[in-house]
C-alpha cells in the first residue's frame, strides 16, 4: 500500500524529505523547460517556456531551501541542488523524461500541471506554515502552466493528422510514469495524519477527470499501461536524470567549494 | 474573430494594456498568434513581464480600421480655428469665481 | 553594434542598383520630409516616406531584431550549467528579454511593411545580416559575465540615442527595450566582480573572458567614420545620432574605469588616459577579422544560423497545427451563426 521508502536508505527526517520531492519535482521541470531556450516553435514560445522555466525553478529554490533548515546540516537550496547525486533526487520520474517536441512536452506538462495543481491547492492549508505559503503563491503559477498546455493540447490534436500523431504519441510515451503521482510513501503516511503533507491518492480521481475530459476533447483513446513505473524514493530514477545532472552540477564538481 | 493567416507565421494582433484600474487600456505594440486565446497569452508573456497591466486587449490587427494620413488636413485642421470650444477662449469680469 | 550596417561592399552596391531600377514614382519631395525630420517630428507607420528611408530602417530594425534573436544562443549555452539557482533564473529571465526585444523590433520593422516571416527567411537564408559578435562562442561561465558586461553595456550606450530617433515605431520600441535591459548589464558585471575575487581559477577565467570579448564588444559599434559609407544619411535622417567612434570612444571612456575597479586588465597595451582630450586613446581594431566574421568566417556563423533554422523548421508541425486549427474553430463559429 505504501512505498516502503525507508528500507531504501531515506532518512529519518520525514519532512526533510517531503520538501525535498516537492522541490526536486519543480527543479528537474524547471530544467527540462528551459531547454527549449532558443528553440521553440516560435519566438513566442521561447518566452512562455522560460516563464514556465521561471516559475519552477522558483518554487525549488523556495522548497529546497526549506528542506535544508528542515535537516539543520547547513545545507542550502543550492548545495542540495548541485551536490546530490540522481539517487538522492526525489523527484517524479515523469518530469525527468525528454522534451522530444513541443507536442510531448505540452502533454508532460499538461499531465504534471493538472497533478501539481491539485496538490497545491490541498497544501495551501496544511498546518506547515512554510510549506503553505510556497504552495499558495506556487498555485497561481500552475493554474496558468495547465490552462496553457491544455489547450496547446488540443490545437495540436485537433489542428492536424501530424499534431494528433503527436500528442497520442505524447500521452502513450509518458502514460506509465502517471501512476507515481498518487503513490504515497510509507514516510510520508505520519505527516499526512499530522496536516502537514498532502494525502496524494486523494488527488487521483479529480486528476482522472481532468485527463478523460481532454482526452475526450481531442477525441484520443485513454493511454494504458501494463505497469507503472516508480522509484523516486527509492533512488531509482530513469537513465535522464543522471544526464540532467551532468548539466547542471557541471560547474559546483568543477569548482569545489567556489562561489558564483 | 480572428485575423488572416501571414506566411506560415500566424497572424498579426495589437496589444492593448491597462496599467492600473482608473486607466485606460493603452496600445503597447503587437504580437503574432494563431488563434484569440494564444493571442491573449502571447500579450501576456510579451508585454506584462514585469507587472506591467491588469487587463489586456487584443484585436487581429486586420480588423482595425484607421484613418489615412493622407486625409489630415480634411479630418483634423477643421478642428483648429473652433477656439470657441475652449474655456479660455471666454471673458469673464474679474471676482467671478466658480466658472 | 546591432544596428551597424553590415553589409559588405558589394551588397551595397547591388541594393542601390536595385533601388535606382525600382524607384517609386511617387514619393514625398526629399525638401519637404526633411523639413519634417528637421523639426524634430516623429515620422509615423503610415506617413508618406522617402523610399530609402524605408528600406533603411527596415534593414536596420529587422537587422537589431535578428541581433536579439541570435543573441539568444550564445547565452542560451549556459542556462542548463549556470552554476547557483540565482544565476539560473536571472539568465533565463535576461534571454527571455531578448526574445521579447527581438518580437518588439519585429513588430516596429514590420510597420514598414515587410513582414515577419520574410524578415526571418532573410535571416535563415543569410541574406540579412546580425550583430558580429553573437558569432564568438562562450566557452567559459565567465563569458555569460562578460556578455552582460560588454556586450549589453555596448548596446546600451548605442540604444539609448535610439530612443530619440526619427521614425516612432522604433523609438517607443527602443524606449521599452532600454528601460528593460537596465538590468543586463548590471548582472553580467556582478558576475565578474565574483569572479574577480573569486579563487585564482576564477579570476583566470574572468581575465581570459575580458580578453577575449574586449575587441569583439568595440568593434560591434561598426567601422571607423571615415570608412563607414552610409552613416551620413541616416545621420540626416534622425535615425542615428552620433556616429560608430563617438560612441565607440563613450563606452571605452565608461568601461575603462569599471575594469579597474574589480582588478581586471583591458588587454590593449596602447590604452592611456589623454588629458588634453579627457578620453582613453586605444590600440589599432582589427577590421580583418571583423569583416571576416560578418562574411561568414567567425568560429560560430554557421551554428548560430543552423540553430536558428533547425528551431523553425521543428517547429514547423506546430506552427501549422495551430493555424489549422484556428481555421477550423472560424468555420464552426461560422457555422453556428
Amino acid at each position: 500500500m505504501f512505498t516502503r521508502a525507508t528500507e531504501y536508505g531515506v532518512t529519518d527526517n520525514a519532512l526533510f524529505e517531503y520538501a525535498l520531492g516537492l522541490g526536486d519535482t519543480a527543479l528537474v521541470l524547471g530544467q527540462r523547460m528551459a531547454e527549449w531556450l532558443g528553440k521553440a516553435p516560435s519566438m513566442e514560445l521561447d518566452i512562455a517556456a522560460s516563464n514556465f522555466s521561471l516559475d519552477l525553478v522558483g518554487q525549488a529554490q523556495l522548497f529546497l531551501e526549506y528542506a535544508g533548515e528542515v535537516e539543520g546540516e547547513g545545507r542550502s537550496d543550492d548545495d542540495l541542488s548541485f551536490l546530490r547525486d540522481a539517487m538522492f533526487f526525489r523527484n517524479l520520474l515523469i518530469v525527468e523524461q525528454p522534451n522530444r517536441d513541443w507536442g510531448v512536452t505540452m502533454v508532460r506538462h499538461f499531465l504534471v500541471s493538472s497533478f501539481l495543481v491539485l496538490q497545491y491547492e490541498a497544501l495551501a492549508s496544511s498546518k506547515d506554515e512554510r510549506l503553505a505559503g510556497i504552495a499558495a503563491k506556487a498555485l497561481k503559477e500552475m493554474q496558468y502552466h495547465r490552462r496553457f498546455s491544455r489547450e496547446w493540447v488540443v490545437r495540436l490534436a485537433c489542428g492536424t493528422d501530424e499534431g494528433m500523431k503527436r500528442i497520442t504519441r505524447g500521452f502513450d510515451t509518458l502514460w506509465r510514469f502517471t501512476g507515481e503521482m498518487f503513490e504515497l510513501a510509507d514516510f510520508e503516511a505520519n505527516l499526512v495524519n499530522g496536516g502537514i503533507a498532502v494525502d496524494v491518492r486523494s488527488l487521483e480521481a479529480p486528476w482522472t477527470t481532468a485527463v478523460d475530459d481532454l482526452l475526450a476533447e481531442c477525441g484520443i483513446e485513454k493511454p494504458t499501461a501494463l505497469q507503472m513505473i516508480t522509484g523516486r524514493y527509492l533512488g531509482h530514477h530513469t537513465e535522464h536524470l543522471g544526464h540532467i545532472l551532468c548539466d547542471m552540477q557541471y560547474m559546483q564538481r568543477a569548482y569545489p567549494g567556489a562561489k558564483w | 474573430m480572428t485575423g488572416s493567416p501571414t506566411n506560415g507565421d500566424w497572424s498579426l494582433y495589437e496589444v492593448f494594456i491597462r496599467s492600473k484600474n482608473g486607466m485606460s487600456h493603452k496600445h503597447v505594440g503587437s504580437v503574432h498568434a494563431a488563434d484569440d486565446k494564444m493571442a491573449l497569452e502571447n500579450a501576456r508573456d510579451l508585454y506584462t513581464r514585469r507587472s506591467e497591466g491588469v487587463s489586456i486587449w487584443v484585436i487581429a490587427s486586420a480588423n482595425i480600421t484607421a484613418s489615412d494620413p493622407a486625409d489630415h488636413s480634411a479630418l483634423f485642421e477643421p478642428a483648429a480655428d473652433k477656439v470657441y470650444r475652449h474655456p479660455t477662449f471666454y471673458n469673464i469680469p474679474d471676482g467671478v469665481e466658480n466658472l | 553594434m546591432y544596428t551597424t550596417d553590415l553589409r559588405t561592399a558589394e551588397e551595397k552596391a547591388k541594393a542601390a542598383a536595385l533601388e535606382k531600377l525600382n524607384a517609386k514614382p511617387v514619393q514625398p519631395s526629399d525638401a519637404t520630409f526633411q523639413a519634417r525630420i528637421d523639426q524634430d517630428e516623429f515620422i509615423e507607420a503610415k506617413d508618406e516616406m522617402p523610399e530609402a528611408y524605408r528600406k533603411t530602417l527596415t534593414r536596420q530594425i529587422s537587422q537589431h531584431a535578428h541581433s536579439e534573436i541570435v543573441g539568444m544562443l550564445p547565452e542560451g549555452n549556459w542556462v542548463k550549467r549556470a552554476p547557483s539557482l540565482r544565476r539560473k533564473l536571472i539568465l533565463l529571465a535576461k534571454i527571455q528579454d531578448e526574445a521579447g526585444h527581438g518580437l518588439y523590433l519585429y513588430s516596429a520593422a514590420e510597420t514598414l511593411g515587410t513582414s515577419r516571416g520574410d524578415m526571418v527567411d532573410a535571416l535563415h537564408s543569410g541574406r540579412a545580416k546580425y550583430s558580429t559578435i553573437f558569432n564568438y562562442p562562450t566557452t567559459t561561465w565567465a563569458d555569460i559575465g562578460a556578455v552582460g558586461w560588454l556586450v549589453d553595456g555596448a548596446a546600451i550606450v548605442n540604444q539609448i540615442p535610439l530612443c530619440r530617433t526619427s521614425y516612432g515605431p522604433y523609438a517607443r520600441a527602443m524606449v521599452r527595450v532600454c528601460k528593460e535591459e537596465s538590468f543586463h548589464q548590471r548582472q553580467g558585471f556582478e558576475i565578474m566582480a565574483s569572479l574577480a575575487e573569486g579563487t585564482p581559477d576564477q579570476k583566470r577565467m574572468a581575465q581570459d573572458a575580458l580578453n577575449r570579448w574586449w575587441w569583439p564588444s568595440i568593434m560591434m559599434f561598426g567601422p571607423a567614420d571615415e570608412a563607414s559609407t552610409n552613416s551620413e544619411q541616416s545621420m540626416a535622417w534622425k535615425i542615428k545620432r552620433f556616429s560608430n567612434d563617438e560612441l565607440r570612444q563613450r563606452f571605452i571612456d565608461q568601461t575603462v574605469p569599471q575594469a579597474e575597479a574589480i582588478g581586471l586588465t583591458i588587454p590593449d597595451p596602447d590604452l592611456k588616459w589623454n588629458k588634453e582630450r579627457q578620453s582613453y586613446d586605444f590600440g589599432e581594431l582589427n577590421w580583418d577579422e571583423f569583416w571576416a566574421v560578418v562574411r561568414g568566417d567567425g568560429v560560430c556563423n554557421r551554428d548560430r544560423i543552423e540553430a536558428r533554422r533547425e528551431a523553425y523548421d521543428e517547429g514547423a508541425w506546430v506552427r501549422e497545427a495551430a493555424e489549422a486549427y484556428a481555421t477550423k474553430q472560424r468555420h464552426v463559429a461560422v457555422a453556428a451563426e
